[in-house]
């Protein structure tokens, strides 16, 4: 089988890949509760490169959201952080979950990492046109630029966007529109790690294709990115990475046309096998509460395999590029693997 | 069956929505109407659950015509539709428990653990009924919105977009038991939706939407879409 596979512009085949922007080790997230801890995100592993989109997927409340609230230390106060996330700057790392706010706030948010939030037009200002608060956000964010207006003009079409359409206030935008007015604000201040929670949840199909065509248009200029979303469809259209989650770990983790091609933890399966095109198969049972984790595999109530299957397993690598969390370790199928690539 | 002849509506003075929809209905079958955000779609559902009154056309119940909509609607006519809805957040009290929620469409002289019945149809385990909205997830919400629309033992499921929200493994379930609930012919459901693969794996037959209005005679004041 010719291993060629389509070429990144920013990471060409044979070149060494560039340094990740972002990289998290072992990052863990605790909520203490007044009687109970919740296990939001349990020694997620991973690393944004530019050129890349990471994707993220996993059932509602399996700790997705939460993960990406962390990188930004946007957490409420009863949040426990362990573990490092390291944000490469021209200044040398910095790690983000020790860092002030006011470094976060004065150098990280919007500046490095740009947020894209779950629900588009109620992240807008209903009163004010986009415009006003694109051309406010550059003031605050870059304040060299000196034509704001034309800045504006540009960053609209960079994503899509009708010039036109910044003069409109929220409410006479639709729901694609405003999808694309709040990517506008979150490229104003020319971040190099965009951060997109399910950014598509509620729009149709197309609008959803859109969106992410976008998103990966934004990787292949050499921005990181990372998307969390349930929508298993948008994350086999733009990933070029995927990191499956579920009960707050990573379970499997790799190139994202490997896994959707041989998927190997039983989650992932399931969780493919589940979509419309591949058989519309649901889960049996819910997914476990996050305050009352079973010790060992959280999966397993659910798994096919669970008789014969005791181990508590950790994400450890299969191949050089994949990794998988499951006790029952298995070896890609003899699918020629891409040539050697550091693990993403 | 559940039959609607031209059906126009709209909001206010404002244009037709509906320019004239004829479609029906029957226990047994799952019927899928597909088409764009902002189409319509959810006033066909509307109009169909007896929740907004139509400017023009005619609406059938097993062969009685409707003639009075929302409150005015006679409750034995307003207990054989059941709507699902796109929000269950919105679908549902933040304050009452899900079994309080379960039980919310039950006929007084329902048996008592019907609804702990209905929630078992659904796949909501005992522990999930004790707890409020904002202790559950989406797909569990909505399982919750479902058994509280079976309560009413409905003839007729309108599913407005009802997997939108959800991740994949819940929409699949949820649209599982719908196909359930009709399998034994004594209820039919009509699905709205925009994800053409999601109604082609589910509906004996699927809808689209231009398909809808091009059979409609076009008024000069209707919209094109």
């Amino acid at each position: 089988m010719n291993p060629a596979n389509p070429v990144n512009p920013a990471n060409p085949a044979g070149a060494t890949p560039p340094p990740p922007l972002l990289r998290a080790e072992r990052l863990s997230v605790r909520f203490r509760l007044r009687d109970s801890i919740v296990q939001a995100v349990t020694d997620a592993s991973f690393e944004l490169r530019p050129g890349r989109l990471l994707t993220l997927v996993g059932e509602s409340g399996c700790g997705k959201s939460v993960l990406a609230a962390a990188l930004l230390g946007l957490l409420p106060g009863n949040a426990e952080i362990r573990g490092a996330v390291r944000l490469d700057t021209p200044d040398g790392p910095l790690e983000l979950t020790t860092a002030p706010e006011r470094t976060l706030a004065r150098r990280v948010r919007g500046r490095k990492v740009a947020l894209v939030p779950q629900s588009a037009a109620t992240a807008l200002t209903p009163v004010r046109t986009v415009r006003a608060q694109l051309t406010e956000t550059l003031r605050a964010l870059r304040p060299d630029v000196d034509d704001r207006d034309r800045e504006a003009d540009r960053l609209a079409e960079t994503v899509g966007l009708a010039p036109a359409a910044l003069d409109r206030y929220p409410h006479e935008l639709s729901g694609g529109m405003a999808q694309r007015a709040v990517l506008t604000l979150a490229l104003a201040g020319d971040p190099d790690v965009i951060l997109a929670d399910e950014p598509t949840s509620g729009l149709d199909r197309p609008l959803v294709d859109h969106t992410m065509d976008a998103l990966r248009a934004l990787a292949d200029d050499g921005r990181a990115i990372l998307l969390i979303t349930h929508d298993i469809a948008a994350a086999e259209r733009a990933a070029t990475d995927l990191a499956v989650m579920y009960a707050s770990r990573i379970v499997e983790q790799g190139p994202a046309g490997d896994m959707f091609a041989d998927p190997l933890h039983p989650y992932t399966r399931a969780l493919l096998d589940a979509t419309p095109g591949r058989g519309f198969r649901p889960l049996p049972g819910h997914p476990p509460n996050l305050s009352a984790l079973p010790s060992g595999c959280a999966f397993r109530a659910r798994c096919p395999e669970r008789e014969t299957c005791t181990d508590d397993p950790a994400l450890a690598p299969v191949t050089p590029r994949r990794s998988l969390a499951c006790a029952r370790p298995r070896v890609p199928a003899a699918r020629a693997e891409e040539p050697a690539e550091d693990a993403c | 069956m559940l039959t609607a002849t031209g059906l126009v509506a709209g909001y206010r003075r404002g244009p037709d929505v509906l320019p004239g929809i004829s479609i029906s209905l029957a226990p047994g079958r799952v019927i899928g109407v597909q088409g764009p955000s902002g189409c319509g779609k959810s006033t066909l559902i509307r109009v169909l659950a007896l929740l907004h009154p139509p400017r023009a056309g005619r609406l059938e119940l097993d062969g009685d015509p409707v003639h009075r909509f929302r409150h005015a609607a006679p409750a034995a006519q307003r207990r054989r539709v059941g709507v699902i809805f796109q929000h269950p957040r919105a679908a549902a009290d933040p304050r009452h428990t899900l079994r309080r929620i379960v039980a919310a469409h039950l006929p007084a002289d329902a048996p008592a653990g019907e609804a702990d019945r209905l929630s078992d149809l659904v796949g909501l385990t005992p522990d999930l009924l004790d707890r409020r909205p904002h202790e559950v997830s989406d797909g569990q919400l909505q399982r919750a919105c479902l058994a509280r629309t079976l309560g009413s033992d409905p003839r007729y499921l309108l599913c407005d977009e009802m997997t939108a929200m959800l991740d994949a493994s819940s929409a699949a379930t949820l649209v599982h038991l719908i196909r359930t609930q009709t399998d034994e012919g004594r209820r039919g459901a009509l699905l709205v939706s925009h994800d053409p693969a999601l109604l082609d794996a589910t509906c004996d037959d699927v809808i689209h939407w231009n398909d809808l209005t091009a059979a409609a005679p076009r008024s000069p004041g209707t919209p094109t879409i």
